[in-house]
Parts: structure tokens; sequence; C-alpha cells
């Protein structure tokens, strides 16, 4: 005799309340703080930021912690959490000239007026495991300077004069909003960008790594990476002028590429460009380099099939939230589409069976 | 009830959604865009579904959830509990009692009313994609009415398998004009496919909605010499002795041992609340203490 | 603007507008029946059941053509205040609004081969709405359905553009009805 198996509330009930006790994990150990986690691990709120878009670093801090650093959950519960949010308009757009550099490097000259400032980087630490993080210990602190109050011009403003590099056209004042409106194909680079900037960090790296590689190669120079806080201004129409409503640390790349002419156009550079928000510079590089692949068509240049320059291929799978939830589906039950091909498969095994007996008796 | 607006949703979104659903069903079989928002369970998990019911949900309404034909299957619970949470809508089991039912993978046995609407989860909403990756070219093909690809794939099945090799999510065309995916139910739900009830499709990740009046003609697609056929397993209900109704497989046994049981647990309960017992069955009031 | 065009919208906004959805959600799928509906005060001359449809379905991404027959400042400020709404020719027109005889019924967009949803839904205001006169059959309809038209002629043409087309709402004091561009109609 059988009962049916039943049980899907209490499993999940269950299976929540067994996930809080691991996420808080040994009670002997002092729990994490959200300021703990927003001061200590920055890299991983800013990622959860950007990839969030939303810019709200104890929001992301909570959400690491609630996710149990699993960062893709954690921007999953802010993206959940935006949607949600009412829209009091749209801000001015960021002057990154007038940015509070923190870094900034060129690639491109050896120095350039604001200077090239290392900043806070790992790129020249030696990945040594520093065994005394392990203990607790006072950090010295580093030497300090005044921030320049004269604004830091673009490294491409000074190729812009000389007409050497491509200009860019003036888009739409307004454009479009990628979690408004459903993505149409083919996409302006307003969206396109927008859809890089919360785009997954890794498969944005894959891409432009790629790109790197050979696949729709265009080599590309930084012309210029800057890291630093830049005000975030907001035009009310009561007052009849623009307000700064707040303050964010954001990441840009501009890249240099390879030169397009053509018989009525002297030869220039062209450029890729990445903003992201908090110090994310390797997702700012990537999507700089991926941005430069998907503008084939209106630089003039072959489409070679690489997946960088494929729009809809970039565009569709680049959202971690989408491609996370979507992978994970198979997990559910599946139990009647899996039924109806098992159901197919003996069918049409036996049927082929019948047929090979037949020849063999013939 | 909770701090969230009536089902969860902004008013704002609900109206977006709202005008894609009144298109889909002016356009049967159309698949159309819609701004399909972030919701708090992951894509690929019913947010499809779960914003269409979200907009069509009144405080009046009885919600039914169903996974695989069954209410108790863990998503279906999850999302029932969605509701129940930010809808305050009453909830049942009964097929019968519901006025909107959000499903995933199943039409319910029982012939649904004029006044029942049906809510689909749809994972690809373009029966054209797994032929035609690139979205640019299934839109270019739709309106153009050009269905070849689909039916040499079809064909091909034929030639290579001496049948047609598609046993979910079989393609049909709507009132003679839209090639569309039912979502991924067995083809053994296909016939129900024409209904008195409203059918709404919602694929979120996708973020496209469609939809079937009632009454509309939905044909799978086939051929003369292959028509279609809609198939379940050779068996009757081991709990309720239906013949009628899809069937799951259960392993019973390490040696693998098999029992088949109703998908839609509804319609098995109320068999044998009604006195039927399958070859395996007990009777209804013996599990239900 | 007057005051009372602060009044006659939704008292209970999330809770009206999904019966109202529903009632227009059920006329569309179900081409020729009528429904109540209930929510909105709009001013005059316009009727409850279009007040409740544009409260129910417009909002600032939906420009509104208003027919001369409703193009008047108390329903334009209405509309305005309780929609946000923005008013377009005929030509850009999610929504229309007005009577028969005022509406350019061929100058909105019937929508693309690629995206045959992007095309106008016309709210006609009617005198009388009744299950008489024109008979419909098509989807959503299961013989036949009888549904009192301004006229068919105009309806014959627009089938035949399928799956192209406008699809209509009529509205008359608290009761509409609704025509999508699949209804076959002599």
């Amino acid at each position: 005799m059988y009962v049916a198996v039943k049980g899907g509330e209490r499993a999940i009930d269950n299976a929540h309340a067994w996930l809080a006790e691991e996420r808080r994990g040994d009670v002997a150990v002092p729990e994490l703080s959200v300021a703990q986690i927003r001061e200590q691990l920055a890299l991983a709120v800013n990622r959860v930021m950007a990839e969030g878009s939303l810019y709200d670093p104890d929001l992301a801090a909570l959400a690491i912690k609630q996710a149990r650093g699993d960062l893709i959950e954690a921007i999953f519960l802010i993206r959940a959490y935006r949607t949600t949010l009412p829209r009091f308009g749209g801000s001015n757009p960021i002057e990154t000239e007038d940015m509070t550099c923190d870094r900034r490097v060129s690639a491109t000259f050896k120095d350039a007026p604001g200077g090239q400032i290392l900043g806070p980087t790992f790129d020249y630490t030696h990945r040594l495991i520093d065994f005394k993080l392990a203990a607790d210990g006072d950090v010295g602190t580093a030497p300090a300077s005044t921030p320049s109050p004269i604004a830091t011009p673009h490294i491409m403003s000074f190729l812009d004069r000389e007409d050497l590099i491509q200009k860019e056209p003036a888009g739409a004042d307004i454009p479009d909003d990628l979690t408004r409106t459903p993505l149409e194909l083919p996409a302006n680079r307003a969206l396109r960008l927008q859809s890089l900037a919360r785009g997954d960090e890794g498969f944005l790296l894959g891409l432009a790594y790629s790109t790197q590689r050979g696949y729709a190669r265009n080599h590309a120079f930084v012309a210029e990476l800057r890291i630093g806080a830049v005000a975030v201004e907001m035009d009310i129409p009561e007052l009849g002028f623009a307000i700064e409503v707040g303050e964010i640390t954001v990441t840009e790349c501009e890249t240099v590429n390879q030169f397009q002419g053509s018989k009525s156009q002297p030869p220039q550079f062209t450029r890729g460009y990445g903003l992201v928000f908090g110090m994310t510079e390797r997702k700012a590089i990537s999507m700089a380099l991926v941005d430069r692949a998907l503008r084939w068509k209106e630089l003039g240049e072959d489409n070679v099939g690489a997946p960088a320059q494929d729009e809809e291929f970039v565009l569709y799978h680049s959202d971690n939230i989408q491609a996370t939830g979507f992978l994970e589906h198979i997990k559910l039950p599946h139990y009647v589409d899996f039924q109806s091909e098992l159901e197919l498969i003996r069918k049409l095994r036996s049927e082929a069976q019948e047929n090979i007996n037949r020849e063999v008796s013939e | 009830m909770s701090d969230y607006n009536f089902a969860y949703l902004d008013e704002q979104t609900k109206r977006m959604i709202r005008r894609a659903i009144l298109k889909g069903l002016a356009i049967p079989g159309y698949q159309v865009p819609f701004a399909s928002r972030e919701m708090p369970m992951p894509y690929g998990w019913g947010t499809g579904g779960v914003q269409v019911s979200a907009a069509v949900l009144t405080p009046d309404d009885t919600f039914k959830v169903i996974d695989q034909g069954a209410d108790d299957t863990t998503n279906a619970v999850s999302i029932r509990r969605f509701f129940q949470k930010t809808a305050g809508v009453a909830i049942t089991e009964a097929t019968s009692k519901a006025s909107v039912i959000q499903t995933r993978h199943r039409i319910p046995e029982e012939n649904l009313r004029a006044d029942q609407i049906l809510v689909y989860q749809v994972p690809i909403p373009e029966p054209l994609r797994f032929l035609e990756p690139s979205e640019v070219e299934t839109r270019k093909m739709h309106a153009l009415e050009e269905y070849g690809l689909m039916h040499v794939k079809l064909y091909e099945d034929i030639s290579q398998h001496g049948d047609i090799a598609t046993a979910y999510a079989y393609p049909v065309k709507v009132e003679g004009r839209y090639v569309m995916d039912p979502s991924p139910i067995p083809k053994f739900d296909n016939p129900k496919l024409e209904m008195a009830g409203i059918q709404l499709f919602g694929a979120g990740r996708e973020q496209r909605i469609y939809a079937i009046p009632p009454y509309t003609q939905v044909v799978s697609l086939d051929f003369d010499d292959y028509p279609f056929q809609p198939t379940k397993a050779d068996h009757a209900c081991d709990l309720c002795a239906a013949e009628d109704s899809y069937l799951d497989e259960l392993i019973v046994d390490d040696e693998g041992g098999r029992m088949f049981m109703c998908s839609d647990t509804d319609y098995c309960a109320n068999r044998r609340k009604q006195g039927h017992v399958g070859a395996q069955g007990v009777p209804y009031a013996e599990d239900q203490a | 603007m007057q005051s009372h065009v602060f009044e006659g919208g939704f008292s209970d906004l999330p809770v009206e507008a999904s019966h109202a959805f529903r009632a227009v959600m059920t006329t569309m799928a179900r081409p020729g029946e009528i429904a109540s509906v209930s929510g909105a005060r709009p001013p005059a001359p316009m009727s409850v059941a279009a007040g409740v449809v544009l409260l129910t379905l417009c909002d600032s991404e939906t420009p509104i053509y208003l027919a001369p027959s409703h193009d008047m400042p108390q329903v334009r400020d209405w509309i305005t205040f309780h929609t946000g709404a923005p008013f377009t020719s005929a030509q850009r027109a999610a929504f229309a609004l007005g009577v028969w005889n005022d509406l350019p019924i061929s100058d909105f967009p019937v929508g693309t081969a690629e995206y045959p949803d992007r095309s106008t839904t016309v709210i006609v205001e009617r005198q009388t709405l009744s299950n008489t006169g024109a008979v419909l059959n098509g989807p959503g309809i299961k013989d036949h359905a009888q549904l009192s038209l301004p006229e068919t002629e105009t309806f014959q043409t627009n089938t035949e553009l399928f799956p192209l087309g406008l699809d209509f709402i009529f509205t008359c004091n608290d009761r509409l009805a609704a025509l999508p561009r699949t209804t076959r109609v002599r």
C-alpha cells in the first residue's frame, strides 16, 4: 500500500530555520556587524552595489550578511528591494572630470595634468598571504595629502583636441531605462552601457579577455582609469536649479583603441567606455573592452562572429540574476516533462527494436 | 496583510502588465513584450506567472497554485504563500473552487469553467528559440508567418525516429496565425488548450506575456500521415484507478519497481473521496489523519 | 483648475483597479460580454465606464487622443490629474476616447508586423449598449454573440488587418464591452 508523499510546507519552514542557524555559524564566534562588512569587505560591497544597481553601502553590506557571503545572492536581494522603491526623478549626468580622484592612472601618457595617482591598489602587492592579518592588529596610518581642488581633465580631452579620437555623437537627452522598458534589439549604446554596468563581472571579464586573445581583437590602451567620489545633482523644478543630493564613488575607464579611417576621413582612434559604481576596476576595464567590441557596426568594422561582438548574445546573457535563476531552476521538479520524455523514448526504442528484429528475421 | 501594496507590485507596474495582457488577448498567441520587474524570487521560478497573477488577482479571488499538477510541491507552496502574504487572497487546493490558478507544467484534469483563469509560468516563450537562438530572427519569422523551420524540425524527427520526438512544450498554432509554445506541459495536455477559461502566459526573465482567449482554435502542429497524438503512461493510477489522467512514475524499491499516480493531486484525491481505489491505494479516509 | 478635478478618482486604487481590470480583461477575452464597473466619477461627457478604463490602464506611459467630442478642459484636467497621461495626436495614441463619429479611425496606429501590439485601444462612448444587432464570432466566443455596434464595415476592415488592427472598448454609463481585432462581425 502506498501513501502519497506530502509535506512541502513543513519542508520549507524547516529549511529556512536551518538556513538561519547556518548563517549565524558557531555562536561562540562573535557575530559580524553590518558596519564591519561595509568597512572591511568594501570591495564585495562595491560589487553588490554595482550589479545590484543601487548605491547604498549599508544595505549592500546587510545583503552580504544575509546571503552568507554569496555575492550573487546579495545582488539578488538588492535588485528585488530596488524594484519596490518609488522614483522621485532622474539625476543630472555626473561630471567625472570633477572627481576627487583616489586613483588615476593612464597607460598612454607618462604624465598629464592631474598626475598619476596610484591609490589604494593591489597592483604591486606581492600575493603572499599575510599571516599577521590572522591575528588582530593595528595598521599604521598611510601618508596623506590634501586633494587637489582643481578639476582633473580627462586624458581623452587631449586626444580630442588634436582630433585624434573619434567624436561621440550626442545621444538622446534622457536614455531609456533598461529596468523599465523591455529590451528591444538592436539596442542603442546607452542601453548597452546600462546593461554592461550591471552585468556580471565574471561574464564581462571572460568576454573582454576573449577580445584580447583574438576573438574580435581590438587592442585597447587604458587611456585613463580613475576612481573617486563625484557629486550627484538633481534639478529641482520648484527651485529652478540643481542641488547636490549626495556623493558616490565610481570607477571610470576609457580605452583608446585601434583606429579607423576612410577615403573621406583620416584615421582616428576609437574608444571604449566603462563606468561602474564603487571601486570596481576589473569590471570597469572589462566593460570598456566589451563596449568597444560591440561597436563594430557603427565604426564600420567586420563582424567576425566573435561572442563579444554579438549584441544579442552579450546583453541577453550578462545579467547574473537572470542567469542564475534560470540555471538553478532546473533543480525544481520536472517530473511531468521528464515523464513525457520517458514515455517517448520507451516508445521510440521499442519501435526501433521491432524494426531490428524484423530485419533479422527476414 | 503586510506593508506591501496589494499583490506586491506597484500600481504603475500593474497597469503596464495589464495593458500587455489585453493586447495578448487581442492577438492570441503573439508574445507581447513587457518590462518584467525583478521579483523577490528567482527568474525561472515563476516570476512571469507571479507578475501576471499579481496583475489579475482581486481581493475576492480564490487562488490555487500547482507545480507538476500538485499543490504541495515546494515552489507551489512558496508562490501560494507569497500571495497569501501580499494579497490576502483565499487559497484552495480544489480546482473547482479556484477562480485563478497559477500553474507550472500542467493543465488541471478537470475542465475549467468560463469564470476561471489559468496563469502559466513560462521559461522560454519562443517556440522557435531552440531552432534559431536570435530574437531578432525569430521576431522576423513570426512577422512573416515563416514557420518552415519548425516543420523541417518535426519532419527530421520523423525521418530519424519514425515519430515526432517532442513530448512536452509541443508547439501549437493559435487561431491559424501564431505558432506558440504552450509552456512545458506534456503534449497530453495540448487538447485542453481549447477551453472555456481564460489562459494567460507569463515569462518573466524573457519579458513576454501571451494569451489564449476562451474557445480559441489551438492546433498542435503535425502532418497528415503523422497526426498529433496526446500520450500518457499506459497504466491506471495506482491510487485512484483513473485511466484518463496524466501520471507520475515513482520508483518504489531498490529493484527499480514502479508505480504510477495522478500528477494532478486534487483530481486524484477527489476520485478517492468518491470511493475509487487503485491497485496500490488505500481507501481515502485512512491516510487523512 | 476647478476643485472637482481632484475628485472622482478611485478611493482605494489597488482594489478598485483590480476589479475594474478584471471587468475589462473579461470583456476583451469574451467579445460581446457586457460588464458593469464602478469607482470613477469623471466630468461630463465622460461615462463612468470610460473613466474607470482610463484610471485602470493609463498613466504617463500612455499617450491619449481625445476626439472633439471629449477634447475639453474639464476632461483634460481630470485625466491629467488622475492619470498623468499626456495628450497626443491620433497617429501616436496608445488610447483614444470619443464618440464614434468623432474618432478618426484610419489615423490610429494598427501596430507593425513585428510588434502588432503597438496599436491604439479605442474607447468608444455609446448612448446604448446591448446584446443586439451585429453578430460576432471568433476567439473568446463559444458559438456567436451579439453586440450593438455603431456600424459593421469598419470592424470588418479592421479584422482583415489581423494580426495588426485596433482594439475597441465600448462604454455606456457604468457598463462596458470590448471588440478585439480578432472578432468577425456581420
